[in-house]
């Protein structure tokens, strides 16, 4: 069982209600559930749609076959028609989108006919359509029912009971009418966890004890902007909506001096602007999170959609040198335990953490049987009160083997927190004295540097043994690569390595000689340069000759993948 | 009870005869007159003259970037409010660079005290005109003479209802310090521009052209009349007025926060479990 259903139409038609309802339902009913969303850069109008894909079996990217295409405008059916499957249905409403379709795979739903005489508003209509789906689907309505009655219970009883009755005549309607649905559901099991890569670096931060959030909103950050938002009062949080970039990464290193853990989010023009702010960071050696959720650039580029584009900009970003953890999470639980990563290394080496996502895994849902928490760390490695007046002669800057200086929360003893944007003394104190500069370089990023090394992770492997083809790549492309590599390994030996930990590389470099040993490898990039293939070149001298680039915003699909795949093994 | 000792800091690099000198011995002063220790508190600066004056005296210091003072000051007061936060700056880095930061620290009326060191001239970078530069003044980088309107920052922090408006005088010190103690007193962001002759560069503005023209505001003056306070901001040159212009009782930013009403952040509790059931709530 692997079923697609995709939902169409305008911005501002509830597409994402419908689609939230929907997959929330298949993961409650226990299914296995990946979504992503296309949508324009605009509030009304144009053309979006939210892919769900469910399965009884883990899935983890989308395909270009559908199962099941819910049309709300008339746009979506010459759109996406010729993604149906050859057994898949329309369901449409002949009154609202003006058209009638004497087509058997063409389900007529009156859906705000019925809205209106369920007794619900216009917008109840969306209700009707998710009912009518689970009818078409022949799935049992119960948890349909259930999670309704959540969704709708703040809104008091009328409403709630009005949505339910919709509900339930869309799905009786669908059931009784569809006469070629054919669709076989695997039998319900054990509810999932449904979870986007937004809310899994929000869960992450809160994980870390962030305490400080300030951010300017920007597309496809300002989801961990609200979530951290809507989290503030119950876990103490400070979250500032700044005027602007700038001012943003300021604060958080402010809070960060202060003696809290802080973080802001953006995409890559918010970044642009922040990155006077990271040499500041550098240089005074104050620990700082940040987001960066690519987009397509240059400049605006395309607002909401993706792109894997700022790798580099990321890497090199800040004037002068100093070291930055770049951090890039391949699915929402990876986004999970590396954010709770870049936090406590940003800290415990007073260093600045960058975690890069993109829009695709920003709004992606993935379902799981089980997440692993036990791996969620949060250590103090700030001095205060007592523990900070022990110490006699304190300097925020002192020369230490580590090369990692007590960090000192300011007011909490009578000792004196300096710091400075200068170059500085072990105390903070601004100075030009070249010996001290040497120093205070090589303490600030060689010694840091070596040590951080030791704490990154090798790529992830998954696929065959022994492989002759390796497919590399990073972030967001992990679920895609990943489904490719099952349906190509029945035909040949064919393993992903897949990057999220990105800088500094690894210590270990056993995976270097699976690379040196391959036959075939093919980089993998959602951008035009293959910027991580430079990386690579960069750090280990590894040149890779074949490339898979795709930079017109919109995600890989499976079947595309795969093709492009199979075309570079034919021609080797 | 601290000291006057308990201040000393470096050896200022600012040029014989600089306005800054008497600007650090009325702040010292004040504090000391004030008995507030150096640990308590945070003097955030960007980049001139005025951003190494943290080093010049003794207390918790974060110089940081140009412009960039009022965004630190206000991350550091937003996660305790306990620590008594100095922003310092220049007229270039805050009116200048910063001048966006400004507006919006206004609004929000964090508990922050800024002292603007406000010499009407970029001294650093070796004289060119700053926002305040009178109309007219020659320098390398305005041949024609500066031809943009000065900035009158009082005016401006006036119009967005700033909780406490100041202008002081290096050349009179007692004055000076008896402004930063009501600054530092007062709840709010309080704007203390202070008039600070710059002895290298600025030919214009030097301690003589300022002693024919200043006054005090007199015990008559009321500060909390908007209307008066707009007159008197408008007032320059023969006669420049010195002392709190405008004073408004308002709510700190941070007295309204839920989250900063138990004290500082960083004494919050973690729980990992009550993370744990966040994550429950995905199911």
């Amino acid at each position: 069982m692997d079923y697609s259903i995709k939902i169409g139409g305008e911005a501002g038609q509830g597409i994402q209600t419908i689609g939230d309802l929907l997959a929330h339902i298949f993961s409650k009913a226990g299914y296995y559930v990946f979504t992503h969303q296309d949508y324009e850069s605009r509030i009304r109008g144009g053309h979006n749609f939210y892919q769900i894909r469910f399965s009884d079996k883990p899935v983890s990217a989308s395909k270009r076959k559908i199962h099941l295409l819910l049309a709300l405008d008339k746009e979506s059916i010459p759109l996406h028609f010729e993604e149906l499957d050859s057994t898949g249905q329309v369901l449409y409403d002949s009154s609202h989108l003006k058209d009638k379709f004497e087509d058997p795979r063409f389900l007529d739903v009156p859906l705000f006919e019925i809205a209106r005489t369920k007794g619900g508003s216009p917008i109840t209509a969306n209700t009707v359509a998710v009912g009518a789906v689970i009818g078409m689907l022949g799935m049992s309505p119960e948890i349909m029912y259930d999670l309704l009655k959540k969704t709708f219970y703040k809104k008091g009883k009328e409403v709630l009971e009005a949505n339910l009755r919709a509900a339930e005549e869309g799905y009786n309607y669908a059931k009784e009418k569809c006469l070629a649905c054919n669709f076989s559901l695997a039998s319900f099991s054990e509810s999932k966890y449904l979870i986007t890569g937004t809310e899994a670096i929000g869960i992450g931060a809160l994980s870390a004890n962030v305490k400080f959030y300030a951010a300017y909103p920007m597309t496809p950050s300002t989801g961990i902007f609200n979530f951290i938002a809507e989290h503030a009062e119950e876990f103490n949080i400070m979250v500032e909506q700044a005027e602007d970039e700038i001012a943003a990464i300021n604060m958080i290193i402010g809070a960060s001096y202060a003696g809290v853990r802080s973080m802001t989010g953006t995409s890559g023009g918010g970044f642009a602007l922040m990155v006077e702010g990271l040499a500041l960071a550098g240089m005074t050696e104050t620990p700082i999170v940040i987001v960066l959720a690519q987009r397509p650039g240059p400049a605006t580029g395309l607002p909401t959609r993706t792109e894997q584009g700022d790798l580099l900009f990321a890497l090199f970003s800040g004037h002068g040198e100093f070291p930055k953890i770049v951090f890039a999470p391949g699915t929402p639980e990876q986004a999970l335990h590396l954010t709770n990563k870049a936090f406590d290394l940003a800290e415990k080496y007073q260093v600045i953490s960058i975690i890069l996502i993109d829009q695709y895994l920003a709004d992606s849902q993935w379902s799981y049987s089980k997440i692993d928490t036990s791996r969620l760390i949060y250590k103090n490695y700030r001095l205060t009160g007592e523990e900070l007046q022990k110490i006699e002669v304190y300097k925020r800057h002192l020369f230490t083997e580590t090369g990692i200086s007590p960090l000192g929360i300011p007011g909490t003893s009578t000792h004196l927190i300096i710091t400075d944007s200068d170059e500085h003394d072990e105390e903070g104190h601004l100075i030009e004295d070249a010996e001290i500069r040497k120093k205070m370089v090589e303490k600030r990023l060689f010694k840091k540097l070596s040590l951080i090394k030791k704490e990154i992770s090798q790529p992830l492997f998954y696929g065959a043994e022994d492989p002759e083809i390796v497919l590399i790549c990073w972030g967001s492309l992990y679920g895609i690569v990943k489904e490719v590599v099952d349906i190509l390994k029945k035909d040949h030996p064919v393993c992903m390595l897949h990057f999220s930990e990105i800088y500094p590389f690894s210590e270990d470099k056993t995976w270097q000689r699976l690379l040196e040993k391959a036959k075939l490898v093919i980089n993998i990039e959602q951008n035009a340069t293959s910027q991580f293939a430079r990386l690579l070149k960069m750090e280990t001298g590894l040149t890779i000759k074949h490339h898979i680039n795709k930079y017109d915003g919109r995600p890989f699909l499976i079947e595309e993948m795969e093709e492009k795949i199979r075309g570079l093994i034919k021609g080797f | 009870m601290a000291s006057l000792k308990d201040f000393k800091g470096l050896t200022p690099a600012w040029c014989p005869g600089c306005g800054n000198f008497a600007i650090l011995k009325a702040f010292n002063e004040a504090m000391v007159e004030l008995n507030i220790n150096p640990h308590e508190i945070v003097i955030v600066s960007g980049i001139g003259q005025a951003g190494k004056f943290p080093h010049y005296t003794r207390c918790n210091t974060f110089n940081g970037l140009h412009g960039r003072t009022l965004p630190v000051a206000t991350g550091i007061k937003l996660v305790n409010p306990n620590l008594k936060v100095i922003a310092v700056a220049g007229d270039g880095d805050c009116y200048g660079e910063g001048g966006n930061h400004l507006i919006h620290a206004i609004r929000r009326n964090v508990d922050i005290k800024l002292f603007v060191h406000n010499n009407q001239i970029y001294g650093l970078t070796k004289g060119q005109a700053s926002p305040t530069s009178t109309k007219g003044m020659k320098t390398k980088t305005q041949p024609f003479g500066v031809i943009s309107e000065p900035l009158n920052s009082l005016l401006l922090a006036i119009a967005l209802d700033c909780s406490f408006v100041a202008r002081g005088y290096a050349g009179k010190v007692e004055h000076l310090k008896s402004l930063i103690k009501e600054a530092i007193l007062h709840k709010g962001f309080a704007l203390l521009d202070i008039l600070q002759p710059c002895v290298t560069f600025n030919k214009i503005n030097t301690y003589e052209w300022y002693n024919q023209r200043v006054y005090f505001l007199d015990s008559f003056y009321d500060p909390t009349n908007k209307v008066l306070a707009f007159e008197k901001a408008m007032e320059w040159g023969d006669k420049i007025p010195l002392g709190i212009l405008y004073k408004k009782e308002k709510n700190s930013f941070e007295e309204q926060i839920p989250v900063l009403k138990n004290g500082p952040l960083f004494e919050r509790p973690y729980y990992l479990e009550k993370v744990k059931n966040l994550l429950e709530k995905f199911k």
